[in-house]
């Protein structure tokens, strides 16, 4: 690859959102943002390695979008109303001058929140919102994002056209929601990153580089949107849970690939940096005085984890006090589980078996591994042994994996043993 | 990757480079700029090198060089410290940095990659990590941590 087309690449990923939010001001229509962006995209591939790579690449892509963008205008405005209507604009007349005098910095930044929430719309579905918002917003391409989701990249194209007419024609606005229900969008917004995150987070072995890399770009799009929306906690809070959980990353995964639980992690291989932005991040998020949202509680309970020099030493009190809070505001029976769990650490194993109570008869925990594991480990600690073979044979029934299987098999036969 | 990128000129020009009104302006939407973009992590200037000292260790000897650091090549001004996706992002970002056209001394951008823990390998000796983490964690109780449930 040359010099030049490198340039262009990592142009485009620093510029293509700001160019799709501040081109979709113009037209109205994200769809077509990202088409004209994408042309000027392609008319710098053809130019950049012939005529060398222009003074300020970003305004250069812009004013040649927007020329696109006057073309496709005068084509289409004959037979199609959208067009008629765009001509008129004035705004278009001007095109060329960039930066035009209206991309002020509050400007832009409000044409990119509004690409920000029209990304991921509810009226998209939820794995549209994450490709739809890798692409335009990570400056992602098709490929790229088809291969961190393990899917064909004519799949993801398809979900990706489909999206941008579902937005076209569902005439959804090109705008940052009002006050009314800004919560509710920007709860959606915060999950498509979070999904994102957790794609890298869960991403393990050592040639999935591309979606070790979504937690990355996910961090940074929630440094982005903290930086937009300052005063919203969970916004905060989101980024300190990202930021906390990764930095475990290094220690969670031993020499064979194999998961290592949080209980026997190395804690000095924790990125100790990663760790101080979680906690700045945590701050930032209870210092506006707001009641604590679902992110910041678990960021909360992340930096619990984080402050503990040994596992032992963890400050369980505080994990249970704040599961107690979590649960009231998000119910479900995955955080009920962990709330045993840090009651099993707290109170002992009689009080976590209360706690598990209304879990173990959960219809929607019937495939869940980690349930029989926990359920196994109380009652082997109460020195009811048969019933915690019990519990972990029919752990291993549905274990993920087949090393998780044979471990919890282990664990029944010593339970088994044990009892005799 | 996290990087730092320090900002070098050379050591002779050191105090004649006195930033024009417009470097200042254009330095201050730059710097927006890496903010909003969500790569800034950090970053500082420092005051010139006369007001720096050096500790030299050599054949057992130690001295004491009192600034300005004249005869060395270049001199740090100043750096920032970037979450970036790539060298070659690093390099688009630092291309953009605003400077003195007129100035006839070089100015400088050299961006290097962190080190991790993990490029030591098994060079560490036994108990450093844990040693560096709870150092760290050390620094985190003296200058402010994040207080549980303050809100």
């Amino acid at each position: 690859m040359t010099d030049a087309r490198r340039t262009v690449e990592v142009v485009w990923r620093i510029e293509a959102p700001r160019l799709i939010a501040s081109l979709a001001r113009l037209v109205r229509d994200v769809g077509l943002a990202e088409e004209l962006a994408q042309d000027a995209f392609v008319a710098a591939l053809e130019q950049w390695p012939r005529e060398g790579v222009p003074e300020r690449p970003g305004a250069w892509l812009m004013a040649t979008a927007k020329h696109r963008a006057i073309d496709r205008i005068r084509r289409e405005r004959a037979r199609d109303d959208k067009y008629a209507q765009l001509a008129a604009d004035p705004s278009l007349a001007a095109a060329g001058s960039a930066p035009a005098p209206e991309d002020t910095v509050e400007a832009l930044d409000d044409d990119l929140l509004s690409l920000i929430f029209t990304a991921c719309h509810p009226v998209l579905p939820r794995e549209a919102r994450v490709a739809l918002t890798l692409r335009l917003l990570g400056g992602l391409t098709t490929e790229e994002i088809a291969r961190a989701f393990l899917v064909p990249p004519a799949t993801l194209g398809q979900r990706i056209s489909r999206a941008k007419r579902t937005l076209r024609e569902a005439q959804v606005p090109f705008a940052v929601p009002q006050e009314d229900e800004l919560a509710e969008r920007l709860s959606a917004v915060l999950e498509v990153v979070y999904l994102v995150f957790n794609e890298g987070y869960a991403a393990t072995s050592g040639d999935d580089w591309v979606r070790r890399d979504l937690a990355g770009e996910a961090m940074r799009l929630g440094r982005v949107l903290a930086g937009l929306m300052p005063r919203e906690p969970e916004v905060h809070g989101l980024l300190a849970l990202m930021a906390l959980q990764a930095s475990r990353f290094p220690a969670r995964t031993g020499p064979g690939g194999e998961h290592i639980l949080l209980a026997d992690q190395d804690r000095g291989r924790w990125d100790r940096t990663l760790i101080a932005h979680g906690l700045a991040a945590l701050q930032r998020a209870t210092r506006l005085r707001r009641p604590l949202g679902p992110y910041t509680l678990q960021a909360a309970i992340a930096a619990v984890h984080a402050r503990a020099p040994t596992f032992a030493d963890t400050d369980w009190e505080a994990i249970v006090a704040l599961y107690d809070a979590l649960a009231q505001l998000t119910p479900s029976p995955v955080v009920a589980l962990n709330r045993a769990v840090a009651i099993l650490h707290a109170d002992g194993p009689q009080a976590a078996l209360d706690a598990l109570g209304e879990v173990l008869d959960d219809p929607r925990m019937a495939r869940h591994h980690l349930l029989g594991a926990v359920h196994g480990d109380v009652l082997a600690r109460l020195g009811r042994h048969a019933e915690a073979a019990e519990a972990l044979e029919r752990a291993a029934e549905v274990a993920p994996t087949p090393r998780e299987r044979a471990l919890l098999l282990e664990r029944a036969a010593a339970a088994s043993r044990a009892a005799g | 990757m996290k990087v730092m990128v320090m900002v070098k000129s050379a050591a002779a020009d050191e105090d004649r480079i006195q930033p024009k009104p417009e470097v200042f302006e254009a330095m201050a939407a730059y710097n927006e700029e890496l903010v909003k973009a969500g790569i800034m992590l950090d970053g500082a200037g420092l005051r010139p090198s006369s007001q720096g000292k050096k500790i030299v260790f050599q054949h057992g000897e130690t001295s004491v060089v009192d600034g300005p650091f004249t005869e060395a090549k270049e001199v740090i001004g100043g750096y920032w410290v970037w979450e970036v996706r790539s060298m070659d992002e690093a390099l688009e970002w630092a291309r953009r940095c605003p400077h003195d056209r007129d100035s006839d001394t070089p100015q400088i951008l050299e961006i290097r990659p962190y080190a991790t823990a993990e490029d030591y390998g098994d060079d560490l000796p036994d108990g450093i990590r844990e040693r560096e983490a709870a150092m760290a964690r050390e620094i985190e109780e003296q200058h402010g941590r994040a207080p549980l449930g303050e809100a």
